[in-house]
């Protein structure tokens, strides 16, 4: 069968008009970034820094080498899964500001499994049932610490915002007295409080050798389809929108919207306790206390560069983890302090939320949109 | 706020300090140990009362703040960078410096808040974002000035961090901190007792003024206070503001009354459990304070076990780790938020932008 020039040139036309929407929508965020990088550069400038030096540094290091590339990537993988736990509950209408403690968790139980469950069952587990168990004791615990909060808001109002921050500085403290006390590293020269390391069989292989670069980022891409599927294909998706775009509708149409916001915050707490799991799983091999401090607030300011959108939330999570990893060898080279990193994202989130700033600085007029998370306290 | 919820308050702090006395009775009297959580319940409580107090202002405006805690951290850092530098660069006295250093927390702690009603009440910000966008912000550049200019070589201290001019002196009120033991609670320092005396600055301003009407009508039903000829915009940055500067006070306790030092990360969540004081408080100045003192007898508690370690009774063993007393505040506020000690009323605009 042939194709005739008309509906060929209908196909191509479909294509552009896709492209050019996809374009519109990066606009404001690249915009964004753009302006969070030369107000960046302005602050390392007034603290005495050069800013291109600094800037050239960051990116050598993002891009520079193979091993600056697969190192980019091994940073950008807990970033995307733990984007894309936080742009979910921005779709079900839920802030779920705990992903680092449900991080923390997901890593915790991954060690645990890792290097405890075949001494504790006393016999040794093939790789194919000791990784997928240790991956996937991550993921259930995330997804546990995560629906206490849900639950929370589901059947008592308690606010997800304080009480998410709350179970933060819980896990905090429950996985510092973990690792310094019943799952420290026994070895006599460790000073620091970590696991021990797991199992050979509990990990998952480098791609390429020597680099640090694993399975677990074509996983994450993986699980970002597996999320937009899960949004805009299955009913489970439809009603968790629909709860997120209005609590009242959702309850009329006779969605069980307590039920869903359980389910919201699980599913979201699995992402971030994955993140954890595959963290220790796939490149550390063991939890180290510390390692999780920032990537909940990270992560928002992720999802929401990435519109809450799982594609968006790939592309915020490499631009983020380059920029994580560019930023050792923009220390190394020119001394300003990785912390730089921090402010610039901080910029960002600033640009992409108040975006009237970024319309009026570029003067464009493209439709705005606006995010409404914010409902009160709940009393 | 009700009876029920101030003897509610009342009960859990008589039970932490009881806990304390049963601890401590071995080696010191009850009197002695009560009277010293007191002190410590209502010293350790600052932060939290003035981080309240901020979340109160803002929200009876109608505008929600979760920035609070950035607004601390940076104010902890820019007043006690201010008081160094005030000492060591411009060779100001000891006390002087520290003074400035407060003066630069507290506007710290307002110029964050106005980046807070820029983003909110212009920009009409989802405000949880705008709040997150503050936190972010604050620990990265208290994280980046904090390397720059201490640690890095060829900063300005030459890689070492110069000694900072000590900590804000004790007041003692006259007579009452004369008598024997309980004198010990009217012996603060003065941020300490600034909060308390803004609990009740507040609570009249609130209630009592034609200003703190206008801010309540603002939170309430702002279409009703616009159409009456109140500028809803002018009352919400004035009070946002406001409230940034409380928030900007409470970060001076951490490094100009507490202690006298930096630390990344330091405000350690007080920001976020000021906000969970300031709902249990029912939004009021008042309430906010009591239950700030909760949360102060939680910490006091803490601090003091440890000068009892050796003497825990087996009973109370678990207490040995200090993790559990340390996870206190934080179980506490979530309980506090089911609800399950009363229900809690926001003012009905809050977090509502407004259009007209």
């Amino acid at each position: 069968m042939q194709l005739d020039n008309e509906s060929r040139g209908m196909f191509w036309r479909s294509v552009l008009s896709a492209v050019r929407a996809a374009l519109r929508a990066m606009l404001i965020p690249l915009l964004a970034v753009f302006t969070a990088m030369l107000t960046g550069g302005v602050v390392i400038a007034l603290a005495g820094g050069n800013p291109i030096a600094a800037y050239v540094g960051l990116f050598q290091g993002a891009f520079g080498s193979a091993r600056a590339l697969s190192e980019t990537a091994v940073w950008s993988t807990p970033y995307i899964f733990a984007g894309l736990a936080v742009s979910l509950t921005f779709r079900g209408g839920l802030f779920n500001i705990g992903a680092e403690g449900q991080l923390a968790f997901g890593a915790v139980a991954a060690a645990w499994v890792g290097y405890a469950l075949p001494e504790v069952l006393g016999l040794s587990l093939p790789p194919i049932v000791h990784l997928p168990l240790a991956i996937g004791a991550g993921i259930v615990v995330g997804a546990i610490w995560a629906a206490i909060p849900g639950a929370l808001k589901a059947y008592t109002g308690g606010h997800e915002v304080i009480n998410t921050i709350m179970m933060n500085y819980i896990s905090l403290n429950l996985v510092s007295y973990l690792l310094n006390g019943p799952m420290k590293d026994p070895d006599p020269l460790n000073v620091i409080a970590r696991t021990p390391l797991i199992d050979e069989s509990a990990r998952i292989p480098p791609i390429v050798e020597p680099l640090r670069i694993h399975w677990g980022f074509p996983l994450a891409f993986l699980i970002a389809c597996l999320v937009w599927w899960l949004l805009w294909r299955t009913t489970l998706g439809f009603e968790i929108r629909t709860v997120g775009t209005n609590i009242e509708a959702a309850r009329y149409a006779g969605i069980r919207v307590k039920r869903i916001l359980v389910l919201t915050m699980a599913l979201s707490g699995a992402l971030a306790g994955l993140a954890g799991a595959i963290e220790v799983t796939g490149l550390n091999y063991r939890h180290e206390l510390g390692f999780s401090i920032g990537y909940g607030f990270d992560a928002i300011a992720i999802a929401l560069l990435g519109k809450t959108h799982p594609l968006g939330v790939v592309l915020a999570a490499l631009l983020f983890g380059a920029m994580r990893n560019g930023a050792t060898r923009m220390q190394f080279l020119t001394q300003i302090p990785v912390d730089i990193i921090s402010v610039i994202q901080g910029l960002i989130l600033l640009f992409v939320a108040a975006d009237r700033i970024v319309r009026y600085l570029y003067r464009i007029r493209v439709a705005e949109e606006r995010v409404v998370l914010t409902r009160g306290w709940g009393g | 706020m009700d009876w029920r919820r101030f003897g509610f308050i009342a009960l859990i702090i008589a039970i932490l300090f009881s806990v304390m006395v049963l601890i401590g009775r071995v080696q010191t009297s009850p009197i002695v140990i009560v009277t010293s959580m007191m002190a410590t319940t209502i010293a350790v409580a600052t932060p939290l009362t003035l981080g309240a107090l901020s979340g109160i202002f803002c929200e009876r405006a109608g505008v929600v703040n979760i920035g609070i805690e950035g607004m601390m951290l940076a104010a902890a850092f820019f007043g006690w960078l201010a008081s160094i530098y005030l000492n060591h660069v411009y060779k100001f006295a000891p006390l002087p410096s520290l003074i400035g250093g407060v003066v630069a927390a507290v506007l710290t702690g307002g110029l964050f808040a106005l980046l807070h009603a820029l983003l909110s009440v212009t920009f009409k910000v989802d405000q949880i974002i705008g709040g997150t966008v503050i936190n972010i912000l604050a620990v990265g550049i208290t994280g980046f000035l904090n390397r720059q200019l201490f640690f890095e070589e060829g900063s300005i201290f030459g890689g070492d961090v110069p000694h900072a001019p000590g900590t804000l002196p004790r007041i003692a009120i006259p007579i009452l901190a004369d008598f024997p033991v309980v004198g010990r609670i009217f012996d603060q320092q003065p941020i300490t007792f600034a909060a308390i005396l803004l609990v009740m600055v507040t609570h009249f301003v609130l209630f009592y003024t034609r200003w703190g009407l206008r801010t309540r009508a603002v939170g309430e039903h702002p279409r009703a206070a616009d159409t009456v000829g109140i500028s809803v915009e002018r009352v919400r940055y004035m009070n946002v503001v406001i409230g940034g500067l409380m928030a900007g006070l409470g970060g001076a306790y951490f490094t100009l009354e507490s202690v006298s030092s930096f630390e990344p990360l330091m405000t350690n969540g007080r920001g976020f459990i000021s906000l969970a004081a300031m709902i249990f408080g029912n939004w009021t100045p008042f309430g906010a304070w009591a239950a700030a003192l909760i949360f102060g007898a939680a910490q006091a508690l803490q601090i003091n076990m440890q000068f009892f370690r050796e003497v825990i009774p087996p009973q109370l063993a678990i207490l040995q780790i200090s993790y559990v007393v340390g996870l206190a505040p934080y179980i506490l506020t979530m309980i506090i938020l089911t609800g399950i000690v009363g229900k809690t009323v926001p003012p009905a605009a809050d977090g509502q932008p407004y259009e007209k």
